[in-house]
């Protein structure tokens, strides 16, 4: 087993949102460098940004149910040089706010960190309209941006923290239901550099977000099988790991992505994008296909849209049938 | 600095009429771009560059500089040749707006030139953006003003009255907007397409100072500045009423001016036009 996995990530995983990161992690970025300063909409309870203002209420702005202006505030103290985390609900802030994140952060290059909590269909009983499926796709197109989907609370303190001393645009997601830890303490970060969490040599998973738990519960069952799977955990969708994909093509010559977003423009077209321009390999998917969710509780959501281990498990099975008559 | 004096209005009218002259040389040559407000905010932008910021040309990145946002960047033009004449490029450099590779694009660009304090063309966003350079400022414990234009069609944008919610909620009294009320946006008269008035109301009502002024007349526009920087408690905005087009006839208030190049006859035309109006020291 990885040092990289938790210890205990098979028989007692500890579950929590990877929300809780910003909070943590920007409350002790506060500590040692007062140019970090959080920006929120509205909902610093549910993004944790409370935690941050409870310490450094000076350095705390909630600009109201005013995303495009929050962004566009964050810009301003941007260019005077703090470091402004801005976190909304994935829908709001890249959605909503598109056109200032395209042409005051990103075209701008300027140094603004989007922080969204609220991703995806896990995000449950509320429904469609803060279910953002398409936020890595809307993302990770813009030129200068940087998409980061962390696999758990563990990572997306690590990512919050390191980006903090990279210059420029980043879309970091985060979650709002519990997720287990998948990584342990010592993993590291680097960005665009993915984490091998298990090695093999038949096939790789390539996931993101809380579907590397699944890729890993999915590996563990095919090994049964004897089926041999490789289990990347790709965090960084851009700067993607050319190096990592290219060693898991050469050396298992297939892939199955998954993440909690559509597979349009999200992780899945990323990857196959890059097979087919580089070395091409069968690719299946599992993610969103062209739908939205729906209102149910997260964990019901994801059986019925098939974002589990036995949905990876499958896909492993039809790639390797495909791999074969390649 | 409230009245300027006679020997001040002569370099100011100078200023302006050489960046009049440059706004319908560049956008005649470029072959596109927002000829009419332009000319109508040259007296404006002679008076900011040349007297009312505090900056230094030949450090744009200086820290005690007043900020100045464009948020209107359509009439980049004018903003360029301001920042020509007063030094923070070459005046020849003007004539390769909107060409390839130059670093006047067509809407302001802050990787492109310095000097721009961010990019802008998508109307609505300047605002919020000099929203946070003052919160920064206020922060920072530093004097200096953010100085921000607006376009009065460009307020029919809700981010605008998102921006005006927040800097009347924060009290920024470091913050001057102004707003170019020529009446006019592409399709026509601000009042026929989506009323703005009343504007003054308006602003009053999200708790800033209003100021209303000439803004084609020189002591009117410094007069409202000074004002605008010395109310405190709460964000200042000037609403200067300009003529779109002034001081070439043709174009005066006519909507079809707002964002059409002048073909050759009708840059030459422009042109005298404008020779004409301060040699006869008007």
């Amino acid at each position: 087993m990885s040092r990289y996995l938790d210890k205990e990530i098979f028989t007692a995983p500890k579950s929590k949102p990877t929300r809780d990161a910003f909070g943590l992690a920007t409350a002790a970025m506060g500590e040692k460098d007062d140019r970090v300063v959080v920006f929120t909409a509205d909902v610093s309870g549910s993004v944790r940004a409370d935690w941050f203002a409870a310490k450094f209420p000076e350095r705390f702005y909630n600009m109201g149910i005013s995303e495009q202006n929050m962004v566009a505030a964050a810009v301003g103290m941007s260019l005077e040089g703090f470091i402004p985390y801005v976190s909304t609900f994935g829908v709001f802030l890249t959605g909503r706010c598109y056109d200032q994140v395209r042409m005051l952060v990103s075209y701008s290059k300027t140094n603004v960190k989007l922080v969204a909590t609220h991703t995806g269909i896990t995000v449950g009983e509320d429904g469609v309209s803060h279910q953002m499926i398409e936020d890595v796709s809307l993302m990770h197109v813009i030129p200068n941006m940087r998409v980061i989907v962390p696999c758990d609370t563990r990572e997306a303190i690590r990512a919050l923290t390191a980006i903090k001393d990279i210059d420029g645009p980043f879309y970091v997601r985060l979650g709002r239901q519990n997720t287990p830890l998948v990584t342990s303490e010592e993993a590291p970060f680097e960005l665009g550099k993915a984490l091998m969490l298990q090695d093999g040599d038949d096939v790789t998973v390539i996931a993101n977000g809380i579907l590397v738990y699944e890729a890993l519960l999915a590996a563990r069952n095919l090994a049964e099988e004897n089926i041999s799977v490789r289990v990347l955990n790709m965090h960084t969708v851009k700067p993607l790991d050319h190096d990592a994909l290219l060693s898991a093509a050469h050396e298992t010559g297939a892939f199955v992505t998954a993440e909690e977003h559509l597979c349009a423009g999200g992780l899945g077209s990323v990857v196959a994008n890059w097979s087919c321009t580089h070395f091409p390999v069968p690719v299946e998917m599992i993610g969103m296909k062209d739908q939205y969710g729906q209102s149910g509780p997260a964990d019901q959501l994801l059986d019925h849209y098939h974002l589990r281990s036995p949905d990876i498990v499958n896909a492993v099975r039809n790639v390797l049938k495909r791999k074969k008559t390649v | 600095m409230c009245t300027p004096d006679k020997k001040t209005l002569h370099m100011l009218k100078e200023k302006a009429r050489l960046i009049r002259v440059s706004c319908v040389q560049m956008i005649h040559k470029a072959k596109s771009g927002h000829v009419g407000g332009s000319l109508g905010l040259s007296d404006i932008f002679a008076s900011l560059f040349f007297k009312i910021l505090n900056h230094d040309p030949s450090n744009p990145k200086w820290e005690g500089r007043d900020r100045f946002v464009l948020s209107n960047g359509h009439v980049v033009p004018v903003l360029y040749a301001a920042m020509a004449y007063s030094g923070y490029f070459p005046v020849e450099e003007l004539m390769t707006l909107r060409e390839f590779g130059s670093r006047l694009q067509g809407h302001p660009s802050r990787t492109n030139l310095p000097g721009i304090e961010i990019s802008t063309g998508s109307l609505g966003q300047g605002l919020g953006v000099a929203v946070g350079m003052a919160l920064a400022a206020r922060q920072k414990n530093q004097d200096h003003r953010i100085y921000c234009s607006i376009g009065d069609g460009e307020s029919q944008e809700g981010s605008i009255w998102e921006a005006a919610l927040s800097a009347g909620h924060y009290k920024l009294d470091n913050l001057t907007v102004f707003m170019d009320r020529n009446f006019i946006q592409i399709d026509g008269n601000t009042e026929d397409i989506n009323a703005l008035e009343p504007v003054a109301d308006k602003w009053k009502a999200f708790n800033w100072h209003v100021i209303e002024a000439n803004g084609n007349d020189f002591v009117e526009i410094f007069k409202a500045f000074d004002q605008a920087k010395s109310l405190k408690g709460k964000p200042a905005i000037i609403l200067f009423r300009t003529r779109l087009g002034f001081p070439v006839s043709f174009m005066d208030g006519v909507s079809k001016w707002h964002g059409t190049a002048p073909k050759d006859e009708e840059a030459q035309k422009a042109l005298d036009e404008i020779e004409a109006f301060y040699q006869s020291g008007e």
